[in-house]
């Protein structure tokens, strides 16, 4: 039967177990009467069938989801003409394609081959197999569990208790739920790394000049030069980023500071929502704003000065960057400012420190540390930025420190690789994840050391 | 007061030195005060500038989207194209001809138009599309076939630029790209009254097309909703029940300092990382069909767990201690005076945070491209695994088409997105502020 | 060299100005005992209110500050003792709901005149705070902190004199002069406490205001400050806000009791400790409230 179908089957079983067991921690005692000899309340027999009932057999119906397309490829995969199962992994991936259109009935029966036709027989029948081993696997489980709990119910068992045990073990496994998905990003990044690391050396990656990812499809294709020194995508993702932090740091720092020292509450409380706003804006917008209404603006702009300036310069990027990253540098640099005790501030004016000065000598120096945080924070933004630089920046690697030509990046060339349908184990897919590699390295150090110079900052203050 | 003397190292007391040397000093330190609030003040126009600069330029590109040109044609719905043999099938209505009766509405229109490749300009003014709707409208009510009926029909993007102004009618022909005859029928059909610029109602019901006059943004909103669905369906619980866990349970150990930073630090990933982890995961590993809102809503929950478990635990932090107390002074167990307790005060907030982050994983969209949520869709997707787009996707693949209507589109559906976000923002904000509390 | 109020005097219409008679009170009935004025006084204040939005702080006060003596204001907490003090130098400005009218003249120029800049006034009426509050720099920086921004060195060997002077003026130098690069923050409470009176002095005020000094420090710090004021009374004009009877009694010659809002009782230490002539004075004195 269908999943969905068997997820509801399950769903109802589950509230049938539930009305089961809380009857049954009635029943034991004599009636509603009698309840008060039950050690909880009956609802909690019942949650406790219930759960018995559903948890289980829900997570091996989960697992067992996650692993049967896997296993049904591969004996597919087996029952196949040998001549087949020796073809390399795209040619295979190809022939798996034709199968399974064929099993969803997408291209007509005729024009497939033979051994396609077996295959995809084969396939549905394997499948139909999965599903009906499924389905009897988790009602098996789900049945067997929650008569046993439904049996062992008894006046003395103390149902509140172990409901509340498996309560807490819920919120355990939801809290880890953020360590795996740190586990599984290092995991899975690194893995596919290393995988590339095999085909392309590190310092060659790391350290190489040239960037250009195509690989051979056949071995003697021509024009297969596959370089992969990642340096020209380092210096674009800088330039890009250092633009965008040039911007972003000058205006942000400004606004904060005037609308935490010297703005009317009225005027900070319109003003400073409306910055918010930057921060809101999906980062597509951003990126045809930069597209296609700052790079021709900035192209015109050169062209009327004598400048060639790219349609997709960095510096249409980056200033489209450095506009969203605006709120962040000014939203914690804010933040840094109010938290500075008043007591410093009048110290100063006691003195008599004008309020300019008392901000450039006083209050800033000890927000400085916190703000400091901020930008790296800031910084990390920008380097991991996607959107606007994949419409609006360059496509071609470019080592070079003019903001009017167009470079490419980091997070550019990772969209570029894997968008589209390559197939998994090319070394171009591949370089994808070095690079997201890299790229998560660099902006985990800069989060570390930023949130733990704010936290510092902060506790110096409270 | 004391004047001066001419040798003020001698004759000056330090309190009189003070008072000249600072006399001296105001003007240059009042010109720098100015400087410092001038510096400011730009600094607050400028971003408020951008704000005001982004805006105008999206609504001024976008505004035109919301009205569409239709042509006003006399349709006859001849039964010998539509049923040439009687029978009412409608399968073989459904595979008939429909294009032919636009283009003998035009022919009819324009009765003094011949040669082929003058009717065949004439057939352009009309959207390709326009012969979907009547194939719908036939197979809605088959009684149709035989009558006539004035209909309004989609017309072509280019007849749609020029009617909104976007190409100059002064450009010598071939620059314009629409040529002189066009535009004296098109100014006929004007002056007719049968040329005009409507409602665009197929912007917000269509989805996808290569055509701009006939893309909409449906098919992308469609998918928007299921997956954000997915998202807040998983993201929510786990979100709170970390929270959960985190503020009421956890030990001060090593191991609870390692999840909140992990937290933390999750909250500031690129979120390109988090589509690599979604390709390499849920796509290879376990298999999952590309490109489907429920592997989309998947990764969307990775990325916002981390903003929903912040602001729930801060939700849960403002709850007083005296609560909690009180509640297990009376014998509550923990657990129940979380759930019975400590949950519902701590409600509104966690809600506004979960608001706040739908709102973020709505825009999101880099880490999508990377699980294929950027094929050309064009279906409206129905359930949780069949290919879709969302919204901010959809932007961006329209922003790389080449065609000039598509600009107009782009805009278009930035202000359905934006009008999303503001109202998902502006509904937390009166959350916050009818629910908020102060202990 | 009387100038004449200006026109932020209220109410009682007498020409008033530094020498004349204190005026009548007001509704609450209260007139101030003993003598306000003195011979040749630093600080003249006539018919001082101050209103915190609607809440009153600050009832008619008039009072005269002289040169190179201690006035110690004592009273019960809240009456007002804190509020008139930063009304002298102006830093109830920093205060948004803060509203200040009469009259306050430093050496016959009122402070809340246009003419009067504010940064003038504050480099001249210097303030020692409650809670030592030295900046987030090293010892030298803090010191040097004002002479900086008002340009009183002309170059370092003359900026590095008037830290060493202010130091040593303070009673600190022999403890700091090694450790200078240190951060303030560094320093125990005492030693925090007379940088911050180092750092005043650097500035070389007419007159020097504190409020509470000694409050958060404990009593062998207390007593070093306390004889550090004596010191400084040869050179300044001091206002002295404190808690302790004891304290006013060691270090003032002037005393005033304030009690909510209004200046009860004026009058020489000796005499307001002996012989206090009010009956709110006496009361606070012997303990029956405070």
């Amino acid at each position: 039967m269908q999943t969905s179908t068997l997820v509801l089957v399950l769903l109802i079983l589950t509230a049938v177990a539930y009305r089961a067991g809380r009857q049954r921690s009635l029943a034991l005692v004599g009636g509603v009467k009698g309840a008060k000899h039950l050690h909880s309340l009956p609802g909690y027999y019942g949650m406790l069938t219930a759960l018995w009932c559903a948890i289980p057999a829900l997570l091996v119906l989960a697992l067992w989801h996650s692993f049967d397309g896997r296993i049904v490829t591969d004996m597919v995969v087996a029952s196949m003409p040998s001549d087949v199962q020796v073809l390399s992994e795209d040619e295979l991936s190809l022939v798996l394609n034709d199968v399974r259109n064929l099993v969803a009935g997408a291209i007509p029966a005729e024009l497939a081959s033979a051994e396609v036709q077996a295959a995809a027989a084969r396939y549905q029948q394997l499948e139909s197999l999965s599903r009906l081993a499924a389905a009897g696997l988790t009602l098996s489980i789900a049945l067997g569990l929650g008569a046993f709990v439904w049996w062992r119910i008894s006046p003395a068992l103390r149902a509140r208790n172990k409901v509340e045990q498996i309560v807490k073990l819920g919120l355990i496994v939801c809290s880890t739920i953020a360590i795996f998905t740190t586990v599984g990003i290092v995991i899975s990044v690194l893995f596919e790394s290393l995988r590339f690391f095999q085909v392309v050396p590190v310092t060659e990656f790391l350290f190489g000049l040239q960037w250009s990812p195509q690989m051979a499809i056949r071995a003697d294709q021509v024009g297969s030069s596959g370089a992969f020194g990642a340096v020209p995508l380092f210096t674009g993702t800088l330039l890009i980023a250092g633009l965008a932090m040039l911007v972003a740091v000058p205006v942000g720092l400004f606004a904060a500071i005037y609308l935490a020292e010297y703005a009317h509450r009225q005027v900070r409380a319109v003003v400073k929502p409306l910055l918010e706003v930057l921060a809101g804006i999906p980062t597509v917008v951003y990126g045809f704003f930069a597209a296609l209404i700052v790079g021709p603006m900035l192209r015109q702009a050169g062209e009327a000065a004598g400048l060639a300036v790219s349609s997709e310069s960095a510096l249409a990027a980056g200033l489209v960057m450095g506009v969203m990253i605006i709120p962040f540098v000014s939203s914690l640099a804010d933040d840094m400012l109010t938290a500075v005790p008043q007591s410093l501030r009048d110290g100063s004016y006691g003195l008599g420190a004008t309020q300019s000065e008392t901000i450039r000598r006083v209050v800033f120096p000890a927000a400085l540390p916190g703000i400091v945080g901020g930008v790296l924070l800031a910084i990390s933004r920008a380097i991991g930025e996607t959107m606007i630089v994949v419409m609006a920046a360059g496509l071609g690697a470019n080592l070079t420190a003019n903001p009017l030509e167009a470079v490419t990046t980091v997070t550019t060339q990772i969209v570029t690789l894997l968008v589209g349908d390559q197939e998994f184990d090319s070394p171009k897919t591949l370089a994808a994840f070095a690079l997201g590699l890299v790229l998560f390295l660099v902006t985990l150090s800069l989060n570390i050391i930023a949130l733990h110079v704010v936290r510092k900052y902060r506790e110096q203050y409270e | 007061m004391s004047e001066p003397t001419l040798t003020p190292a001698t004759a000056e007391t330090p309190a009189q030195r003070t008072r000249r040397l600072v006399e001296k000093s105001l003007r240059r330190r009042y010109r720098a005060e100015r400087r410092f609030r001038v510096y400011g003040i730009v600094a607050v126009a400028l971003g408020l500038g951008f704000v005001a600069f982004l805006f105008s330029s999206i609504i001024s590109t976008g505004w035109t989207v919301f009205q569409q040109s239709y042509l006003k044609l006399e349709i006859d719905y001849a039964p010998d194209v539509l049923d040439p043999d009687g029978s009412r099938d409608p399968e073989v209505i459904g595979s008939a001809d429909f294009s032919a009766l636009i283009k003998a509405a035009l022919r009819k229109q324009f009765p003094d138009v011949e040669g082929r490749s003058d009717l065949r300009t004439l057939y352009k003014l009309a959207s390709e599309g326009g012969q979907f709707d009547l194939r719908q409208r036939v197979l809605d009510d088959p009684r149709r076939v035989g009558s006539q009926e004035s209909l309004w029909v989609l017309a072509d993007d280019r007849v749609d630029l020029l009617m909104k102004g976007e190409i100059e009618r002064g450009l010598p022909e071939d620059v314009r790209g629409i040529s002189d005859q066009e535009l004296a029928w098109i100014d006929r059909l004007v002056a007719d009254g049968r040329l005009e610029k409507r409602f665009n109602r197929s912007f917000f019901t269509r989805g996808d097309s290569r055509e701009p006059e006939q893309a909409g943004v449906w098919g992308a909103v469609s998918g928007s909703i299921l997956t954000l669905f997915v998202t807040l369906l998983l993201a929510f619980p786990i979100g709170v029940a970390a929270a959960i866990y985190l503020e009421e349970f956890a030990p001060q150990n090593r191991f609870t300092d390692l999840i909140e930073v992990n937290i933390n630090n999750l909250a500031a990933v690129p979120s390109i990382v988090f589509g690599l982890l979604g390709l390499a995961v849920f796509i290879q590993l376990f298999g999952l069909p590309r490109s489907a809102p429920l592997v989309g809503g998947l990764v969307l929950t990775l990325m916002t767990l981390p903003t929903i478990i912040i602001a729930s635990r801060a939700a849960l932090k403002g709850v007083p201690p005296s609560i909690r107390e009180a509640a297990l002074g009376m014998g509550a167990s923990q657990v129940q005076m979380i759930a019975h307790h400590v949950l519902p005060l701590a409600m509104p907030g966690m809600l506004t945070g979960a608001i706040i982050g739908m709102a973020r994983a709505l825009g999101e969209s880099a880490p999508l491209l990377m699980i294929g949520m950027v094929a050309f869709i064009v279906d409206i997707p129905h359930g949780l695994t069949d290919p879709a787009t969302v919204l901010p996707v959809q932007v961006y693949l329209w922003a790389d088409s080449p065609e000039r209507a598509f600009l107009e589109r782009t805009s278009g559906a930035i202000l359905v997105l934006l009008g999303f976000l503001l109202i998902m923002n502006a509904t937390a904000v009166v959350l916050r502020q009818k629910f908020e509390r102060r202990w | 060299m009387a100038t004449e109020p200006t026109e932020m005097v209220q109410r009682t219409g007498a020409t008033l100005g530094p020498g004349s008679a204190p005026p009548e009170r007001t509704a609450q009935g209260q007139r101030t005992v003993g003598e306000i004025t003195v011979s040749n006084p630093v600080i003249v204040c006539r018919n001082v209110n101050v209103h915190y939005g609607d809440k009153q702080a600050i009832r008619d006060v008039s009072l005269d500050i002289a040169h190179n003596e201690v006035i110690a204001m004592i009273g019960p907490s809240g009456c007002g003792k804190s509020t008139f003090l930063r009304c002298l130098n102006r830093l109830n400005d920093t205060i948004p709901t803060a509203k200040v009218t009469g009259s306050i003249t430093l050496d016959g120029v009122d402070v809340y005149d246009r003419k009067q800049d504010v940064v003038q006034l504050r480099a001249r009426v210097g303030m020692v705070f409650q809670k030592p509050n030295p900046f987030p720099k090293s010892v030298y920086e803090n010191v040097a902190y004002g002479p900086r921004i008002h340009g009183l060195a002309g170059d370092r060997t003359e900026l590095d004199e008037i830290v060493q002077t202010s130091l040593m003026r303070a009673g600190l130098w022999e403890e700091v002069k090694d450790r200078l690069d240190q951060p303030g923050t560094a320093l125990s409470g005492g030693q925090q406490q007379r940088l911050c009176i180092a750092r005043t002095i650097a500035v070389s005020p007419e007159v020097i205001l504190m409020d509470e000094p000694c409050s958060a420090l404990d009593p062998i710090a207390t007593a070093r400050i306390e004889d550090l004021i004596d010191e400084l009374r040869q050179n300044y004009a001091i206002c002295i806000v404190t808690h302790s009877m004891q304290q006013a009694a060691r270090v003032s010659q002037r005393t005033a009791y304030f009690h909510l809002g209004d200046l009860i009782e004026v009058g020489s230490t000796d005499q307001i400790f002996t012989n206090p002539r009010h009956k709110l004075t006496e009361d606070y004195i012997t303990g029956r409230f405070g």
